[in-house]
Parts: C-alpha cells; structure tokens; sequence
C-alpha cells in the first residue's frame, strides 16, 4: 500500500506554519514570469489563488465554465466567514477556532491543516476589507460579528444575507486588477475536460471551449484545481446547475487520490422539495436559526393541520429537547439528522411529510418584526419569492439538503496531491473540514487556501521544475486531446432516446435513497450494484442532441453526468467502508442508543484515500492516519 | 466622510485632453445637455415672469420692453449666450440620439415600459417641434416680419406698443393654436428635463431624490399655466389692444 | 398539490450571431404553478429531447437569484413581470392558463448574440478590468479595524456592491445604456476609504471602457431601476454623473 506523505512540519502545533514558510522554497521574483500556472476555476479559492500568482508575478491562465469569473458558485454563500479576531472580546482565539472547526469536523481533519486555517483566518478580513468588501459595521465604523453555526462565540463576519457575492466580488476585483494588469489571461465559458500528465507530473489541461466547442490543450507548470465539490452527483443540491465533479474526477483518473468521498454534508435549513419538476434546491442561510425555533407536531396526526390549529403543548421543538445548551443552533449534521428523525416516525409536514417548520413567531413576539425584517428580510423575501408564502404569518417549511461537500482530491499540507504538480483548492480538496463543515467555514477556507497558503507552498514545487518545460505538442497532450475528442464523439453519437437530465435525475434519487442522510451496508450495497447499469444504460441509451461545433448546453451536462455515474460509485463503496459514523456520514449502524453517531476511532481516525485503477469497483483504498497530539478525541456532545 | 486625501488627477492628461475626452464621453455629453438645459429653463421662466406683465397693463409691459431694448450690446452678448447653449443642447442631443440607436441594433418584438413616462421617451420628437415653434415665435413676436406694420406701434409716451401687438397677434386662433401647442410641448420636454438635470448633475440623492422628482412635473406645469394665461386671455378678450 | 398551466410560448431561436434568429412556437402542457420559469423551460426542453429537437438554449446557473447568469426577456421585460425578480425566482404562479409569453435574449449591440437566448456579457468584464477594483496586494493589508467606516457610508456601499452584474440594466434601458452597472461599481468602491486613492483613475477609465464597448447613454428613463433584480437605485447613477464629471476636473486641472 503506498505511504501518503501529509508533509505536515515538525514542532509544536502553533509553530508548524512559522516553521513550514521559512523553510519552504522561494522562486526569484524576475524568475516568476518564467513559469505558467494554470488555474481551473475563479470561485473565491480559484479567484484569490489567481489573482495573488498574478500579483507576484506568475504567469496565470484561468479557466472557468460560467460567462464571467464573478458568477462561481461561491457567490451563492449567505451566512457569512469566520475568522478568529477576537473583535467581540468574547474569548476567541486561534486556538478556539481551531478546536471548533476540528470538533465541528468529528475529528476527522488533520490538525495542522486546521489550525493553520485558524491562524491565518484574521488576514483574510484585513485583504477583504482591503478589497473593499462592504462587510456589516456597527455604528462607531467598526465591522459587527454574529454567532453562527454552532459557536458560542461571534466571530461571523458578513455583508448582509450574500458574504459570498461580496466576497467573491472582492477577489474577482483584484483577479480583473491582474487581468488588466496582463498577468492572468482568463478563459470564460471553457471547460476543463481532462487532465495532462507528463512523466508522472501534472503539466496541462485539454479543455472545450464552450462557445465554439473547439478541443485544445494549454500547457502549464502546474496546475491547480479550484473547481468546487461533487454535491450535484446527488442531482437535486444547493449546488448551482452547472456545479460538477469533472475536473476533479478527470485528475483522480489519471492518478490523484479521492479522499474521504462519503463525506457529503446535508444542511438543515432549505426549502423543502414541492415536485418532481424541481432542479435545484434553495438553502435559506442557517442565521435564521438564531431566532427561529424548529419544531413539528408531537402527534402524526396533527400533520395535516395548519400550523397556527396545532396548540403550543401539542409541538415537539425537538432540537431544543435534545440538546438543551445548542437548541436550534446545534451543528448542521446533527439538526439535519433530527429532521429526518422526526419526519421518519411520520411527524413531517408538508405535503411530502418531508419537512419541520422554523417558527418565528416567538421571536416576533418578543422583538417586534421590524427587527426580524431587518435581520432576514431578505431572507424572507426569498422564501416568499419560491413558495408564495409569508413567513411572518406562517412558520416557514423547512427541510434538509445536500449543501456541500467535504471529501475532495487528497493532498499535502503544500496543497499538492500525490500526483506532483496538481494542487487542489477550496472544496475541491479534503483538507480542513474532516467529516463535516461548520456554518462560515468554507468562504475562509477557499480564501486561506489562495490568499494565504498556496501563494506560499507552490514555490515548494516550482523550483524543482525549472528547465523542465513541456509544449502542447508533447505525444501526452496530443494523446489527452485525441481521448476528449473520442469522448465527445461517442457522447453525441449514442442518439438513444433518453435525456441526460433523466439519467442525472435517477442517479441523484438513487444516492439520496441510498447514501443520503443516513447509509446502512445493505442500502449502499444496492446502490453499488445499481448504479453500473445506469451508467451502462447511459452510454447506450442517451440522447445528446446538437453537435459538438456550437454552444451545446445538451453535451456539456452528458460529459458532466457521465462522470457523476462513474463517481457516485466511489462515494458509496467509501461509505461502504468507513464503517463507522461520523459528522455527515451517518450509517445506522453505528449509533449511540439515542440516536446519535458513534465514531470508531480505533478503526477509523484516518483519511481514506482512493486510487484508481480502471474499474470504479476495484479502487484502491490508502489510509493516511490522523495523529491527534493537542487535542482530545472526545465524543461530540452539543447536550 | 472621513476621507484624508483628495484624489488627484493622471499625470499624462493636459487640461486640454481632458476637456476633449470629458466632451467626447457619454456622461460629458449629458453634463452639456444637462448645462445647456438648466440654461435655457432660467430663461424660460424669466421670459414667463417677465410676460406676465401684461396682466399688469400697458405701462409696465412697454416699459419692461423698452428696458431690454435699452440693454444694447447686453442684449445682444445674452442672446448670443442664449443662441450658444440652445445649438449645443440640440447638437449634443442629436449625437446622443444617433449613439443610442447604434447601441440597439436589434430590437425587442415586445416591449413593455415600467418607468419611463411619456415625456422622456418623446424628448426627441417634442425638442423638434419646440425648434420650429421657436423660429415661429420670433418671426412672430421679435424679428416681426410676419407683421411688419407691428414696428410702428407706439404708445402714448412713445414707446413701442408691446401690449398692444401680443393681444394682437393672439386673437388670431391659428397662430394662438400653434402657441399653445408649443408651449405644451416645452413644458413636457421640461417635465423630463428638470428632473433629469438634477440627476446629470449629480444633485440627486436617496434624500432629496424623489421631492425633486416629483416636483418636476408640477413645476413644468405651473410653466404651462403661466404661458397659457397671456395667449387664453387674449382670445378670450380678458385682455384688450389699446392700439 | 399545486395547479397546473398550459402556455404557449414563443421562444427566440438562433444557431450562431452569423444566422438570422427567429421566433419558433412551442406549446408548454401542464406547467405546475409552483416551478420557477427556468423549471418551466426545463419541462418543455425534455419534450423537446423526445421530439429530436435540440432544445432551447439559454443561460443559468446557481437558480436562486446571485449568480445572476439567467438572462431573458419576458414579455418584454427583463427578467419577467415580477420586480427584484430574477428570471429564475420567477415562478409560474404569476401567470394564467392560456398565456402566450414571449421569451427573448438580452437585445444589446454590446451583448452580442451567442445561440438562442444566450448572449455574451463580457463587456462587463472589461469595465470592471478598466478599474472595478482597488489595488491591495494580499499581505499587504492593515487591520480591518483600522479604518472604521461610518455605518451609513457602508450601508451606502453595500447597497450599491449588491448588484449581480446581470446586465438587465442595459438588456431593459431603451438606449442600451449601461449606467446603472457601472453606477453601482464605482459608487460602491468610491463611498469607501479604501477606494480613494484610485477614485479619479477609476470613474474615468471605467466610463471610457463602457463607452468604447458602444453601450448607449443614459436619458433618465430609470428601466433599469425598474427591472433591476437587485434594486440598485438611479440615485447611484446621479452618484456617478457627479463622480465622473470631478473626476475629469481633477484630471484636467490637477493641483498638484
């Protein structure tokens, strides 16, 4: 079994970092423009990692899919970003939001990782601020905080309900400042469709262009996969339509490791599916459980009742019944996983009876609701936009939703994965989040990572790759093209009778039934044996319509469906295997007699990473162990 | 604001330049018209408030008159400031237009306004009337040649009868028609231009945004009634010739 | 649970900006009132796939309302009938059975045409490249505290920040204005501390680059306030007349 090398630093924990960057290598700056990056992606870990090469001096090429780097799926993100400022003077601290985010992870991130993330986490306010991001001040000018999800202390920064958008216009600002700048070349509307691999070293990408759907390579010096998490393989998700696992599952086919895929998390607060039309879901941001209070009926037969008929000693506020100090706020896996719960002994509402209610009307009561409106206004706005309904008058319908994902490429603590030469960023990696992510993480993450960490640790592999240039011409390039292209063709040639969507459609059902919210070995073994013939019918039986010269929405979702088949495969069989629960990944087996997950942190404190060999079915399991020296692996308790 | 330091300007740009690119740019354009515009509207309400002297009587209408005459090369350096400010508003104007209709090759099958009001989306064709209602009107009542017997109307101590000849001239119905319509269509064109000069010139803001706007109509109005009295009278035989 | 409609819909399609468009005609059988008009496309698209039609193109992407990559013209308006409404929070519920919409790209001789409803925006990518940004290097930035901002002032800006950049403004203005885009980007950057040092630099060469990619000029006739699912407001447009015109003051008789 091969070894994987984590490079994590020797010495103490808070010196790790300190100790990493000195030692690391550094590349002359009238040296930089000498070497091609190659960046896939512009969401906030894309943008930023793109726009600080520029800055430095690199010589960037960014691709992304949508018409403009701005619109990445990052923008989407609500709540806000975490960063351990300390502003509130409530106790916070570098090592509190490192002990949070690897308790919120059920101890199954890697320490160093973690706690870099922490330390690093009060630059990225300060370059965002920098940047002109217009985060939330209080009257004296100085920049407000809120609690979120699952902290006890307010160390969440945002710009009303869209931290993300403005985030993401920040670090697309400084990427278009280094556009202009002719430092990055950007590639709209193009889509990264495999990965090169020279010698054993990741130098290029074959990419379409989505307008003129002409196949072409660019060579780089590395490459660097910013390119977003797998949760569309479950079809319906929080995920933006155009959200997939392409580029990451095309460089896990030509070597990189896939760690921990089971680890898809499921967040609490989203509006509940009304239909089978449906094509996406919609997350109302997790702030709402500040003031909201979730609950269903004590009695099934209530259900079916308006909720204002149903008398306050007749409602089970059940997140507060089971976990009296968090209440409504406990972490997302676990309000999610009592959701389910509760609308699996028949007490969901709704018409599907897939839903709880997120009452406001006891915060209403008590604060008025100018205050309320201020607060979530939008939010509220939102929720009326979709389902006609008035929250200030009815208790909003909630339900759970794959949101994001944790599992990702494997890689080091230089953010490069086994495959030399491929770095991986964002949700895209596995790194920081372990086994389930708290709410305001993954914007601080994303921006770590581009802003605060590769800028740093790429140089590590840059310096041994001097001289060692190679043109699009090279047999490999030529060889990757040749395959897309024959990929493409077949793709179009097939001319069945069923619709990509359709095939994406029972894909994501399957998974959702199977390897949902809560897995047993039997489900994920139906699951295994099932998805092969859908792929099987996909190639044999889809309807990919248009040709591949021209825009072709129709082509590029086959190419992305095609691969969700082929790795929801994987994210069952790593299911299967980790045979243990925890953070997202709930298999009904291991539970503690009240419901709650039971990790095995015996058998499993330890990142599975997988390695292709061809078949899905036959992947490789690697194990890299996680040696926890500073903190106590401790049953996660939200009582 | 808290700001400390004052922006300054590119070092490679001469004053020069930049009025040339100020001009050349669509928000310099709309400064000129705007500019142009805020002119003309002042002098359209001074020639109002000065008109309605005629309610007054004879006496201080002809003096009011004989007073302007009397401004000489004043006169003369106002209308030509008058004359500068309306060429550049409809030259400025006719290039805005010719650039929006380029940046719209394709047109909607179906469309459907949700704000804009008549009055802005008739500025082109209103500001064409109002042209030739302009030459009209000082054919007719300044250079006088539609009647040249005006010239030598006198009044008791002398001076030209300025009273007299506008009752005159609007008891005749076509001529009183094609004023009225004239100046409906300028008070409307103001209707949109007073607002939008407050907008172009950055005057507006989230507080005193909408009580301008809002007004502007009423103000364009008020300009309409005040235009309309000496023409409606007149026909109307509330105010009488004395020549 | 939901009623359903039936519509017909008249739908602009285009190969390529090199082949003349037209309106093709396609019924759209039991819509439920509950999806959104993207949903509904998505429907009548499957249909379409059964019938060996290639079906209709047309952009989106996060579907609920930030991305702002859903682009059509409903009816002629942009972004449909309901206000602060992108097209795809738009749902079904607002129309009635028997309805004939009209479905049309954004019509801009600065947008132009990709395939059916598709366009390209990339106009707005270059404004923003010609100075949308302040210069802060990463690591170079001082404490976020260290400047405190009046709440007011940052209010302001994230009221203008807001916009999704979707380009309903111009898609809507009469003159293919840009205006109301570019209002918001240097108002946003102009109303906080960290903007000023490139404040003159930036009004002036994002208005050069928004003239030069042949968007229109502004008249007032506020459609794109009206159809901005953002609801940025005209104000900022006012902002921006200002900004630009001091902005080529300093330029052109700089003190200093």
């Amino acid at each position: 079994m091969a070894t994987l090398d984590s490079k994590i630093p020797s010495g103490p924990l808070e010196k790790k970092w300190e100790k990493h960057k000195f030692d690391s290598k550094l590349v002359n700056p009238a040296n930089r423009r000498k070497y091609t990056i190659i960046v896939v992606g512009s969401g906030l870990a894309g943008a930023s990692a793109a726009a600080s090469l520029g800055e430095m001096g690199y010589n960037v090429k960014c691709f992304c899919y949508q018409d403009s780097p701005r619109r990445a799926h990052s923008i989407a993100a609500q709540g806000g970003i975490n960063a351990a400022k300390n502003y509130q003077n409530d106790g916070d601290s570098v090592q509190r939001l490192f002990y949070d985010t690897i308790k919120g992870g059920d101890f199954r991130a890697r320490e160093a990782n973690v706690y870099r993330l922490a330390e690093v986490s009060s630059s990225i306010i300060d370059q965002c601020t920098a940047l002109g991001v217009p985060f939330a001040r209080e009257y004296g000018g100085l920049l407000a905080n809120r609690s979120f999800g699952g902290a006890q202390v307010s160390r969440t920064f945002y710009a009303r309900g869209q931290t993300g958008q403005q985030l993401l216009i920040g670090a697309y600002s400084g990427l278009c400042a280094q556009i202009a700048a002719g430092t990055v070349t950007m590639f709209p509307r193009t889509e990264m469709l495999d990965l090169v691999v020279v010698d054993g070293h990741a130098k290029g990408i074959v990419v379409r262009d989505m307008v003129t759907g002409k196949i072409e390579a660019h060579a780089g010096d590395t490459v660097i996969l910013a390119t977003g998490g797998y949760g569309n393989v479950f079809y319906l998700s929080t995920n933006a339509k155009g959200c997939n696992v392409t580029a990451t599952w095309r460089a896990h086919k030509k070597g990189a490791f896939f760690a921990n895929p089971c680890y898809t998390q499921i967040h609490p607060t989203c509006i509940p599916v009304h239909g089978d039309f449906q094509s996406k879901l919609t997350l109302m941001s997790e702030s709402l459980r500040n003031d909201g209070r979730v609950w269903v009926p004590k009695k099934k037969e209530d259900c079916g009742k308006p909720p204002g008929e149903i008398a306050e000693e007749d409602r089970d506020y059940y997140l507060e019944r089971k976990y009296p100090s968090f209440g409504n706020l406990a972490p997302r896996d676990i309000s999610s996983r009592a959701a389910k719960q509760v609308c699996d002994e028949g007490r969901g509402i709704g018409s599907t009876k897939l839903g709880v209610y997120l009452d406001f009307s006891a915060a209403i009561k008590r604060l008025g609701e100018n205050v309320i409106r201020e607060r979530y206004g939008n939010l509220f706005d939102m929720y009326h936009k979709i389902t006609g309904e008035d929250a200030y008058k009815v208790p909003m319908r909630i339900f759970p939703a794959v949101h994001y994902t944790m599992g990702g490429l494997w890689v080091d603590y230089n953010l490069m994965s086994n495959l030399p030469g491929l770095h991986v960023l964002g949700e895209a990696n596995f790194s920081d989040h372990g086994a389930n992510r708290l709410g305001a993480s993954a914007l601080m993450q994303g921006l770590a990572d581009g802003y605060f960490v590769l800028p740093y640790t790429i140089s590590n592999y840059l310096v041994t790759q001097a001289g060692k240039k190679v043109g699009t011409d090279h047999p490999e390039f030529v060889k990757a093209i040749e395959e897309v292209k024959a990929r493409t063709e077949k793709l179009l040639s097939i001319k069945g009778k069923r619709s990509v969507d359709s095939f994406h459609r029972e894909l994501g059902l399957l998974l959702w039934d199977k390897c949902g919210m809560g897995r047993t070995e039997a489900s994920l073994k139906d699951a295994l044996a099932k998805i092969p013939k859908i792929r099987e019918e996909f190639w044999t039986n889809v309807n990919v319509l248009g040709d591949g010269n021209d825009l072709n929405q129709s082509l590029e979702m086959a190419g992305r469906v095609a691969d969700f088949l082929e790795f929801g495969e994987l994210m069952c069989l790593d299911a299967l295997e980790r045979r243990e629960s925890c953070g997202g990944h709930f298999r009904e087996e291991f539970q503690f007699e009240d419901g709650e997950a039971k990790r095995d942190d015996e058998h499993f404190a330890h990142v599975a990473a997988w390695e292709n060999v061809g078949e899905v079915a036959k992947s490789v399991r690697h194990i890299e162990p996680l040696n926890y020296e500073n903190v106590h692996l401790a049953v996660r308790s939200y009582k | 604001m808290c700001f400390s330091v004052r922006p300054y300007g590119r070092p490679d740009v001469t004053t020069v330049k930049a009025i040339i690119s100020f001009y050349q740019s669509s928000i310099g354009k709309k400064w000129i018209v705007a500019l142009t515009g805020l002119v003309l509207v002042g002098f359209v309400t001074g020639h109002m408030i000065g008109n309605l002297q005629i309610f007054l009587g004879q006496e201080p209408i002809n003096k009011y008159a004989t007073f302007l005459q009397g401004l000489g090369e004043l006169l003369w350096v106002i209308r030509g400031v008058l004359f500068a400010c309306l060429g550049l508003h409809i030259v400025t104007t006719v290039l805005l237009t010719i650039q929006n209709a380029a940046a719209t090759p394709q047109k909607y099958a179906v469309t459907k306004s949700q704000a804009a009001t008549i009055a802005a989306k008739t500025m082109a064709i209103s500001g064409t009337i109002i042209l030739a209602f302009l030459i009209f009107h000082l054919l007719h009542f300044t250079a006088q040649t539609i009647h040249p017997e005006w010239q030598g109307w006198h009044d008791a101590e002398g001076r030209h009868d300025v009273y007299s000849l506008v009752i005159v001239g609007f008891q005749n119905p076509l001529a009183t028609g094609f004023y009225l319509l004239g100046v409906f269509l300028l008070c409307m064109h103001l209707s949109h231009g007073i607002q939008s000069f407050i907008q172009t010139l950055g005057l507006r803001s989230r507080k005193i945004a909408d009580p301008l706007t809002t007004a502007s109509p009423y103000l364009a109005g008020l300009l309409f009634l005040g235009y309309a009295a000496i023409p409606v009278a007149s026909i109307l035989g509330i105010l009488k010739p004395l020549h | 649970m939901s009623d359903t409609l039936n519509l017909t819909l008249k739908v602009w399609r285009q190969k390529n900006a090199g082949t003349p468009g037209k309106f093709v005609e396609y019924p759209a059988k039991n819509i439920p009132t509950d999806c959104s008009f993207l949903e509904m496309l998505d429907i009548v698209n499957e249909t379409l796939v059964q019938q060996n039609i290639e079906p209709i193109a047309f952009d989106h992407d996060c579907r609920e309302g930030i991305c702002g990559m859903c682009s059509l013209v409903i009816n002629g308006v942009a972004h449909g009938p309901e206000r602060a409404t992108t097209t795809c929070q738009l749902h079904m519920r607002h129309f009635k059975d028997g309805d004939t919409i009209y479905v049309e790209p954004w019509r801009v001789g600065a947008f132009p045409l990709i395939k059916d409803l598709i366009v390209d925006r990339s106009s707005y990518d270059r404004i923003q490249q010609a100075g949308g940004f302040i210069t802060a290097r990463a690591g170079s930035a001082p404490d976020a505290n260290s400047v405190p901002i009046p709440k007011q002032n940052a209010d302001s800006a994230m009221d203008a920040a807001a916009c999704i950049g979707c380009g309903a403004c111009a898609a809507a203005c009469p003159n293919s204005s840009a205006m109301l885009f570019v209002a918001a980007k240097v108002s946003h950057l102009a109303l906080l501390p960290q903007g000023q040092p490139e404040r003159t630099r930036r009004a002036l060469k994002m208005v050069t680059t928004m003239d030069k990619e042949g968007f229109g000029n502004c008249t007032n006739y506020y459609e794109c306030e009206a159809v901005c699912p953002a609801e940025i407001k005209s104000s900022f447009i006012s902002m921006l007349n200002r900004e630009y015109a001091f902005a080529a003051v300093r330029d052109g008789v700089s003190v200093i």
